[in-house]
């Protein structure tokens, strides 16, 4: 399929989304939002840690200044401005540029990790001058404005949130476009090869800083315009959002959906901010999973969801694809087993540590459980120690599978 | 094989309509938002006990006009941005009243979207109860008609404290030491009128804004306390900012009389220990030597949370629940607009006086007490073997102050 | 005004040496193996833990001696079996496996020990005053915080610098085929250096934790601090790490005793600003209220004019 058949493939999608049953309420069309606004952040983000090698603690802070840009024009928009609501990104992206470059000359002068931690110093920093300032940044309280009080664009009042949702949509479609496209810009093709040997990039006459510079501005552009995305969803910016937990979030998304493909940044964001929200209404426990996740990924998974996926594209078609099948349906009941011991274990702790008023009586899974009986706990570990085993077990098979998927791709090329 | 099926088949269909029949038995339900996790959890996590405890008393008791109360909490970790987050999620599952306490800044936010939410969609309102957040500008400048205030604020308290000032002699020169936010700065200024107004002989030998829950040691902060040779303290430091001052004033052997908002707070006593012994100072509705035997609610509360740390603090929450009951009596509906005005002005009796909610601004009034720590308490703070005892009872009437509060009601 | 200032001495000193025990063990790991370990405060928040956890069964002094050992072996156990691992991949994915673990370890801590604070007092043992100052008596505790802050450092110092086993290790970072050509086994070296970096922050958490407040927010709060002491000092440099977190336990200490901003000083040499000037606020921040901040500027300026530190050898 060519670029333009999947964006117009993507533009489709996005336009049902909120349409499929079950995605009808307004709580899920506020998901899917948040959605969108999270995969243009990630996906700016990618455009550092995937494409130019700059692993950033603090992009948050372009993100949450372009945030406040966008909300303090929305104010003057409620205030008469005579510019319409959905445009309001805009000023955050223009914010977000400005501070990119300002603080891009400086930080971006040396890449590795002297750029992640002058990245997380300036982070921490400017959280945390922007409670001293409250005349701009509102304070502990933040900066509220409404988005509906202001010039209506043809029946567009902005009140429910499908017309936020593709608002934003809308949004996530041409900045998606404008990165893909940036890429493969010579700059964007130059920034490939800084991350993979700024030496070389030095020889043969280019100036590793200055497409440094150059990628790490676009970047806070985007990030700027996310940050704007989200002052018009939640009509508040408050310090939180240029906050060290932000930036680690962003960090998790871009790694977990893979920093090697274009569209692994939105995977991630997909599937972390649905983690976020709806996992913690089942668990407490939801970061220790995160955690977990994480660090799987890296410890395994370097390529992430997409690496994952693409892996299993390239051997779809071949025959070895049955082996490889058949293998992992051996695995498969003794990794839910496995996984659901574990689960059921660390429920069942994180319970009795965080709530211990609730009682003994929990529900997990829909069985219910007296967790003061011993038996939970020795299923529980039963079922983990069984899963674990018979999965050791199992892997053998599944490495054969892909040595010979692999021996055969080899042969056909 | 395919009888076995077409069992679990019914069997499954049955377990569906007995839950969905169990979802449509009307439930009411509150949308409990405040920090579970973070920085502020301890005091989050207390009052939501409070919460749960009192709704399941009004549920044994029949409920709202036969509807069950249904709380569902929400974690916000004390940042306005993730509050409104949780908010959106709470209005979608159906909450009909929001309750949160904990961080002025929280409140105006949560305010702030109550109320563009309740002009976008008509006929689905909520209402905002609010049971700590004493910014006055809540029931001021920033009033609105979808918002309640169940705690005496910023303002009133200073007041009563003044009440317990003005005969204190030994009260020379002061200190005050809060939180860089609107809170805490509105504690600063509230001191500054009330001491210019009833102590205008007092001297204020300094004054601080420190980052909020940020600060891990507050000696730096003491030793200027010291520096400065107060013999006095107002600060309205909440959580672990109160926890750490007291601490930290301990370790440096501080001898200052502590005028505190949240003094009593979870944690505080256990941090100043005995060096709190009449100095420190509260300022509050209740605490559990108001009278001389324990309320009923008190006790039971003891038998359900049975860990020293779970105090009846908030004993405003009762008087929150009981007018909320009380509402919904009197207007034999659970709608969230009638709900509202039947709360307008409506008093009740409570074990040590009268309150009412006022009108005008939706302030509740009910009695306060200033109290001071004492050893020969008859009943202890945390399991301390220190308690407070009441110094000076201000009745609700009296706790009454002018308001700037300007209401655009439904029609 | 003499009391203020010898006490924000006495205090910026026990800081600045609490951040020194906090931020050696990261310095010995990244001198030495060349990881960032960002759960490195999340072991500090666990002997914190581990400490208080021991000490009410077997009382105050096996604690200091057990939780340090305890940290030790749950480092020696992440890096044998979680960041060899990754080692192939490169530095920056340890930074993130290390990262991903303090999210693990900082909820690991709430399923032990809940959300609230745990009471976490001075042990009796060492609650008494060392000395009286200025009529004021002084807690044993924080005396002896700063001694076995000095200690680690006479340690650390001594056992690298001055050690066969140390100049082994040093040399294993940069020629680790050499050096297990020469006999030395290699990967076990760095477990014993993981594991004894851990410790040492296990050790920080067992006086950290009743000197400060221990939660399960402890690690977030503490952690940028320690890289901000870490880089300033110079990646790697054990007396960098000292003379910078000195440096910054006292420039935070005294700055909290100052009150004046950059508008008094503007008036002092008679400059003007006007009333409604947008930077009018940025001018009148008191400069006890920035205090918070002045680490991070510190950090971004240091790494923008000698990206070295104070004492560093080498960029990253």
């Amino acid at each position: 399929m060519t670029a333009r058949g999947r964006a117009w493939l993507a533009a489709a999608l996005l336009l049902l989304l909120p349409w499929i049953p079950g995605m009808q309420s307004d709580s899920s069309r506020s998901l899917l939002t948040q959605m969108a606004i999270a995969a243009v952040f990630a996906l700016s983000y990618n455009l550092l840690l995937g494409q130019t090698g700059l692993l950033s603690f603090g992009h948050a802070v372009y993100f949450g200044l372009g945030g406040y840009a966008s909300i303090h024009f929305l104010r003057a928009i409620n205030g008469g401005l005579p510019i319409p609501v959905p445009f309001v990104p805009l000023a955050g992206a223009l914010a977000g540029l400005s501070f990119g470059m300002v603080f891009g000359a400086l930080t971006t002068r040396r890449g590795g990790t002297v750029f992640a931690l002058i990245s997380l110093g300036l982070g921490e920093w400017v959280h945390a001058s922007s409670l001293m300032l409250p005349s701009f940044f509102g304070g502990e309280e933040g900066v509220t404005a409404s988005r509906t009080k202001g010039p209506h664009l043809d029946g567009l009042d902005m009140a429910s949130q499908l017309q936020v949702y593709y608002v934003t949509a809308a949004w996530l479609l041409i900045s998606a476009a404008l990165m893909y496209a940036f890429m493969r810009t010579p700059v964007g093709r130059l920034a490939n090869a800084v991350r993979d040997n700024p030496e070389r990039v030095e020889f043969i006459g280019y100036n590793p800083q200055r497409v440094r510079f150059i990628v790490f501005s676009v970047s806070a552009m985007f990030a700027g315009l996310a940050g704007g995305l989200h002052a018009i969803n939640y009509e508040i910016v408050a310090a939180e959002s240029l906050s060290a937990a932000r930036s680690g979030a962003v960090l998790l998304m871009v790694y977990i959906g893979g920093v090697d493909h274009f569209l692994g940044a939105v995977l991630g964001a997909v599937a972390i901010t649905w983690l976020q929200v709806s996992l913690s209404d089942y668990t407490t426990a939801w970061l220790l999973y995160l955690g977990l996740l994480f660090m799987g990924v890296v410890a395994f998974v370097p390529g992430g969801l997409a690496g994952l996926a693409m892996m299993h594209l390239k051997v779809l078609r071949t025959p070895a694809m049955r082996a490889i099948a058949r293998s992992y349906l051996v695995a498969l009941p003794f990794a839910i087993l496995a996984s659901a011991g574990l689960v059921t274990l660390i429920e069942i702790v994180y319970r009795r540590a965080t709530q211990p008023e609730a009682g003994a009586l929990m529900k997990l899974f829909w069985i219910p459980m007296d967790t003061a009986k011993p038996w939970p706990w020795i299923g529980a570990a039963g079922a983990a120690g069984i899963g674990a085993f018979a999965l050791a077990r199992a892997w053998p098979r599944i490495a054969a599978a892909w040595a010979e998927a692999g021996e055969e791709t080899h042969a056909r090329a | 094989m395919r009888d076995w099926l077409h069992r679990i088949g019914t069997g499954g269909l049955a377990v569906a309509l007995l839950a969905f029949a169990g979802l449509a038995g009307a439930q009411f339900k509150i949308a409990y938002i405040d920090p579970l996790s973070g920085g502020a959890a301890s005091a989050g996590i207390n009052s939501q006990k409070h919460v749960i405890f009192f709704t399941d008393r009004i549920n044994a008791a029949g409920g709202l006009n036969g509807e069950k109360i249904e709380v569902l909490s929400y974690d916000n970790k004390v940042s306005p941005q993730e509050s409104l987050i949780v908010l959106k999620k709470a209005i979608d599952e159906g909450a009909r009243i929001i309750v949160q306490g904990n961080g002025s800044s929280v409140a105006h936010a949560i305010t702030d979207a109550v109320l563009k939410y309740n002009e976008r969609n008509p006929g689905k309102e909520v209402l905002f109860f609010n049971y700590a957040a004493i910014d006055p500008a809540l029931t001021n400048e920033k009033c609105n008609f979808w918002h309640f205030r169940f705690d005496a604020d910023v303002d009133m308290k200073m007041a009563a404290f003044g009440d317990a000032m003005v005969n204190d002699k030994s009260i020379k020169k002061v200190y005050l030491i809060n939180q860089d936010y609107s809170f805490g700065k509105a504690v600063a200024a509230a001191a500054h009128r009330m001491l210019a107004q009833k102590r205008p002989d007092v001297q204020i030998v300094g004054e601080e804004l420190h980052p909020l829950q940020k600060v891990q040691d507050f000696s730096p902060y003491v030793a200027k306390i010291k520096a400065s040779g107060a013999d006095t303290v107002i600060t309205g430091n909440w959580s672990n900012d109160m926890l750490l001052l007291v601490k930290a004033g301990k370790d440096a052997d501080l001898k200052v009389k502590w005028f505190t908002y949240y003094g009593g707070g979870l944690g505080s006593v256990p941090a100043i220990g005995r060096d709190g012994v009449g100095t420190l100072k509260q300022v509050t509705e209740y605490h559990n030597n108001v009278s001389p035997t324990l309320p009923p609610e008190e006790v039971e509360f003891h038998k359900r949370f049975t860990d020293k740390s779970d105090e009846m603090y908030y004993w405003r929450i009762r008087n929150m629940f009981a007018m909320l009951q009380a509402a919904a009596k009197k207007a034999k509906s659970n709608d969230p607009v009638k709900l509202a005005r039947a709360l307008e002005g409506l008093q009740m009796d409570t074990p040590y006086g009268p309150m009412q909610m006022r009108a005008d601004n939706h302030q509740l009034l009910q009695p306060l007490f200033v109290s001071t720590l004492s050893d020969k308490a008859k009943h202890d703070v945390e399991g301390t073997g220190l308690g407070f005892i009441t110094d000076e009872k201000i009745d609700a009437a009296k706790t009454a102050l002018p308001t700037t509060c300007k209401m655009t009601r439904p029609s | 005004m003499k009391e203020l200032v010898a006490f924000s001495l006495l205090n910026g000193v026990v800081y600045g040496l609490l951040l020194f025990m906090l931020s050696s063990g990261l310095t010995l790991i990244f001198s030495l193996m060349g990881v960032l370990n960002f759960a490195h405060a999340s072991l500090f928040m666990l002997g914190a833990y581990l400490s208080w956890q021991i000490s009410r069964w077997v009382g105050f002094w096996p604690a200091l001696v057990l939780a340090p050992l305890l940290c030790g072996l749950v480092g020696a156990g992440i890096e044998r079996f979680g960041l060899r691992r990754v080692h192939r991949q490169g530095h920056v994915a340890e930074i993130l496996f290390t990262f991903g673990l303090a999210y693990v370890i900082g909820e690991l801590v709430i399923m032990a020990w809940g959300r609230n604070p745990i009471e976490n007092h001075v042990p009796a043992a060492i609650d008494f005053a060392a000395f009286r100052l200025f009529g004021t008596s002084y807690p044993f505790y924080k005396v002896l915080m700063m001694g076995i802050s000095v200690g680690m450092f006479a340690f650390l110092y001594l056992a690298f610098k001055r050690t066969r086993v140390g100049l082994v290790i040093q040399a294993a970072l940069t020629h680790p085929q050499m050096v297990g050509a020469l006999g030395h086994d290699v990967p076990r070296l760095f477990v014993l250096v993981f594991a004894v970096g851990s410790a040492l922050a296990g050790l920080a958490g067992v006086i950290g934790g009743f000197a400060l407040l221990t939660e399960p927010n402890m690690a977030a709060n503490l952690g940028p601090i320690v890289f901000v002491v870490v880089v300033v000092g110079g990646l790697g440099s054990i007396p960098g790490a000292f003379l910078a977190s000195m440096l910054i336990g006292l420039l935070q200490t005294f700055a909290v005793a100052i009150d004046y901003s950059w508008l008094d000083l503007f008036r002092a040499i008679g400059l003007k600003v006007s009333s409604d000037s947008l930077l009018r606020e940025v001018w009148s921040v008191k400069l006890s209220q920035a205090a918070p901040i002045l680490p991070y500027v510190l950090l971004v300026l240091m790494l923008i004019v000698r990206p070295r530190g104070f004492m560093g050898t080498r960029e990253t």
